[in-house]
């Protein structure tokens, strides 16, 4: 059986914890259509009769609560907002994603340590500073991650109405509107995702193409994953 | 931009001044502060007040946290980390760069005893913190474990669970646990004392003499840096 394996020192009293379940990450900015494959890839792998937990970031019972508000203040600075994300980030891990590993489980977790790195590193977060502080992360069984360009990303998140202050990075001060704003921002974002694909072994999936072809390539790839096991 | 983040290991080089104190409950280290506290700004330096694990941003999550028993090492310890990043942005590095005298009841070297006897590792605890402003003066008061239990003890009904140090499982009995909990906080301190420099002052002595120790190690700062005085 194959045991938790971390990018560093990793979680008190969690040391050569045996895990039976699978922990797939789908990573990729908002408005890829990250949300759409991880409710595909449920659906699928339950109809396959596998156990399957989804889970996000800032929605665990400890910090969910609290950094939404914390948000909402305007008044939250760029180390504590990092250090909030580690909390709730590290509560999912013991409270939610390890326990269902342990219990079999395929998890997939739709956004993942990627993600606030490349946040947290836009924001002038030192790099060995964050790997040091997310040493108590769990390495995936696999990272999908949904790569698109700016210019084809910006159209479809302003049909399905997402231009948000935090998803154009405001609190940054980029530019002085949403728009282009989260033009910098995105791109910025996407240049931290493509410099960690090496680092961490992430699968780039290119994402510019149809839903029905984006979810084919996921499949194909996750296949491969269970080779070998009982279905 | 700014420099993003201060660092533990340097000096800092804001006009004011910051003076920290540690030591468990009991030691007399609040007492001491206040003390302090009144004789600088009877001589009209402009003085700021923090406290450990008192943002108003973060309160509510830690509250939760305890209440319903959620924390686990990991997330005690980056929860409390999320709590110091806030008053660090807000309550202490600002009136530093005012030229003002921040005193501050507990700090980093709290969480490196603390969170190292609950299991956390000593170095990632050490890196977590590293964004921290370096004090120009740490006092730790350091009691006898006896003289701190007799006052801690000392008209309390009960112990609340966290505090206690029931979370590690040292013994069923609260009163027991605590003092078996501070015993080894204890010992972390006196390694903090090598280790940073702490200064310390010896706890039995009696309130005055303490003071007079604690206020002629400032002098020689109020000499040499630009504090403000208040108008």
């Amino acid at each position: 059986m194959k045991k938790a394996r971390f990018y560093g020192q990793g979680l008190p009293g969690m040391e050569g914890l045996e895990l039976p379940g699978k922990l797939i990450v789908i990573e990729g900015t908002d408005g890829v259509g990250r949300s759409t494959h991880v409710n595909l890839l449920h659906d699928w792998l339950e109809s396959k009769g596998k156990g399957v937990l989804v889970t996000g970031l800032t929605r665990s019972p400890l910090v969910g609560e609290g950094l939404k508000a914390a948000k909402e203040t305007k008044y939250l600075g760029h180390l504590t907002m990092t250090l909030f994300y580690a909390t709730d980030f590290a509560d999912r891990l013991e409270h939610e994603i390890i326990p269902a590993l342990r219990a079999g489980f395929v998890v997939i977790a739709d956004r993942y340590l990627f993600t606030l790195l490349a946040r947290d590193k836009v924001r002038g977060a030192d790099s060995q500073w964050l790997r040091d502080l997310y040493g108590f992360t769990l390495i995936p069984d696999a990272v999908f991650y949904l790569s698109i360009d700016v210019d084809t990303l910006i159209p479809r998140v302003l049909r399905a109405g997402k231009l948000n202050y935090w998803e154009a990075g405001m609190d940054l001060g980029l530019a002085d509107n949403l728009f282009d704003s989260f033009r910098e921002y995105q791109s910025r974002l996407l240049g931290e995702f493509d410099a960690m694909t090496k680092e961490f072994a992430i699968t780039v999936i290119d994402s510019k193409g149809s839903i029905n072809s984006v979810q084919t390539k996921l499949r194909k790839k996750i296949e491969k994953l269970f080779k070998g096991t009982t279905p | 931009m700014s420099k993003p983040f201060t660092n533990l290991k340097t000096n800092h080089d804001f006009p004011g001044l910051l003076i920290i104190c540690e030591g468990i409950d009991g030691s007399g280290k609040s007492t001491q502060l206040h003390l302090l506290k009144t004789w600088l700004q009877q001589q009209e330096y402009d003085v700021f007040f923090t406290e450990w694990n008192s943002s108003q941003l973060v309160k509510k999550t830690t509250k939760i946290g305890k209440k319903k028993k959620l924390l686990t090492p990991t997330t005690f310890s980056l929860i409390h980390a999320t709590d110091f990043a806030d008053r660090l942005e807000h309550a202490i590095i600002p009136p530093l760069k005012a030229g003002m005298i921040v005193l501050a009841d507990r700090y980093v070297f709290t969480a490196f005893s603390r969170d190292t006897v609950r299991g956390v590792n000593r170095e990632w605890v050490r890196n977590l913190y590293n964004f921290a402003v370096r004090p120009d003066l740490a006092f730790y008061f350091r009691p006898t474990l006896e003289t701190a239990l007799e006052r801690i003890l000392l008209g309390r009904s009960e112990l609340k669970y966290y505090e206690a140090g029931m979370d590690l499982g040292l013994s069923h009995d609260p009163l027991e646990s605590f003092r078996l909990f501070q015993e080894r906080i204890m010992k972390e301190y006196d390694l903090l004392v090598e280790e940073w420099g702490l200064q310390v002052i010896d706890s039995n002595k009696t309130i005055e003499e303490m003071q007079s120790e604690v206020r002629e190690s400032v002098k020689p700062f109020l000499k040499t840096r630009p504090i403000r005085r208040s108008e």
